[in-house]
């Protein structure tokens, strides 16, 4: 078992698609929420070899692309004050904020490095002790327990010039937020694997238990995909809406104990900008008053000037489930992975980038 | 982002693990999973241990996916 080919057999998928064909018999809208699901979708053409009674829509799982240009344009801020070090996941790079992006700032001057994990910030601080370095805290309930897990590190090591700006996002209340706008309708969603990895699958029972929407836990490979529609289209034509997990190999009901406690210790919830959503409560993670020392945007005077959005772009639209990037008239034409606008096109998880790289005969 | 890939755990030293990924051995923090023993799989995020995968139920969903696949064949 390595955990890895033997969920993309093809043989296993086209039982798996006849099930699905033979049993769905209603129209339905299922989300993916995630950005990874997202690419796992087009890049296995799955759309084409479901039924015409199946429509799917991307969520806003992408935590690149839900960060507000406000809070791009906080970081650009921090990389120019003198004597800091700003350590970022690569993604974060070429996403434009209102005036520039951390690759722009970095080719004109300013430190900024990328890494692989918090342990290489860490270490970066180590070799740096009279520079101050800051870790972008981007991503979800799968990110944030690492980022707890360096700040607890620093805290042993005592590193005293390692800090965090913590954009971190909580997923159930920003599905909350779309469902309630009722812009988009949907019947079923496929809940994120590795944020669940972390929280477990009963944080999603609101969504089966208060909306009636069937919820599926998925993992990444095509196998999981297609497994998980199966077990939505199942549950539409039982009349059932609850909370399942396809993915049981890597994701248990509890979660993972030791993460959330980990999350627990040094963050707690606060309101959180997302871009093409807005403020949603409790979305966000900010740190504790006991590790406020540790919270860059109180040890710096961060000054990101006023905030723009990118002209002609409808990221935002798109991480809603509202529209398409075939709706988008920049899309493969001013706006590609290579020049991208928005971060929709950025970020290798983002649908913009999807639909480019492995579309479906859209745009250009 | 939320990307994590299946990793075999060869050496264990306090709070770090060795582990081989498709043939490559990389360090990895094993805070996240204190209880990750030599020989598991972890899912592995930004050098982090997420998650101990389940060997079991891994094969409980394949051999659940086998039936399906011969059901749909006799089907066919
Ligand atoms: S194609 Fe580019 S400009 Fe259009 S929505 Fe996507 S990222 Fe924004």
């Amino acid at each position: 078992m390595k955990f890895i080919t033997e969920f993309r057999r093809s043989e296993l998928a086209e039982g798996l698609i006849a099930q699905i064909h033979r049993r769905s018999q209603t129209p339905v809208r299922f989300m993916e929420f995630c950005g990874g699901h997202t690419v796992t979708i087009f890049k296995y053409g799955i759309r084409q070899v479901l039924p015409e009674t199946i429509e799917m829509v991307s969520g806003p799982g992408c935590p690149v692309c839900v960060t507000a240009n406000a809070d791009l344009d906080k970081a650009i801020a921090l990389s120019k004050i003198p004597d800091v070090i700003i350590t970022t996941f690569g993604d974060m790079l070429k996403v434009p904020g209102s005036r520039s992006s951390l690759q722009k700032v970095k080719a004109d001057g300013a430190d900024v490095h990328t890494v692989y994990s918090t342990m290489d910030a860490l270490k970066i601080a180590g070799m740096n002790p009279t520079k101050s370095v800051v870790f972008l805290g981007i991503g979800f309930e799968t990110t944030a327990p690492t980022i707890a897990a360096s700040i607890l590190q620093a805290r042993e090591k005592r590193v005293k010039n390692y800090y965090v700006l913590s954009l971190h996002k909580l997923c159930p209340p920003v599905i909350r937020a779309i469902l309630d706008s009722g812009e988009v309708k949907l019947q079923g969603l496929i809940c994120p694997g590795h944020v669940s990895a972390i929280i477990g699958s009963h944080p999603w029972e609101f969504i089966a238990q208060d909306y009636g929407i069937p919820c599926v836990v998925s993992g990444f490979e095509p196998l999981d995909i297609l497994r998980c529609v199966d077990m939505l289209v199942a549950q539409i034509e039982n009349g059932e809406s609850k909370v399942e997990i396809a993915y049981r190999r890597g994701v248990r009901p509890e979660g993972n104990q030791q993460a959330l406690k980990l999350m627990e210790q040094i963050f707690e919830p606060c309101p959180a900008q997302w871009r093409g959503i807005g403020e949603v409560p409790s979305s966000g993670l900010k740190l504790r008053k006991e590790y406020q020392h540790f919270d860059a945007e109180l040890a710096f005077d961060i000054d990101p000037g006023p905030t723009y959005e990118p002209e002609g772009c409808i990221c935002g639209d798109i991480l809603r489930g509202v529209k398409t990037p075939a709706d988008c008239r920049l899309f493969g034409k001013a706006c590609t992975p290579q020049y991208p606008v928005g971060p929709c096109m950025v970020s290798s998880e983002g649908s913009c980038s999807a639909y480019y790289l492995y579309g479906e005969g859209i745009g250009g | 982002m939320c990307l994590a890939i299946p990793a075999l755990i060869k050496r264990i030293e306090d709070k770090e693990a060795e582990v081989e990924i498709g043939g490559i051995t990389r360090r990895i923090s094993l805070w996240l999973t204190p209880e990750a023993k030599v020989g598991d799989y972890v899912l592995l995020h930004t050098g982090y241990a997420i998650n101990i995968l389940d060997q079991e139920e891994a094969e409980e969903t394949l051999k659940l996916l086998q039936e399906v696949a011969e059901a749909a064949e006799e089907k066919g």
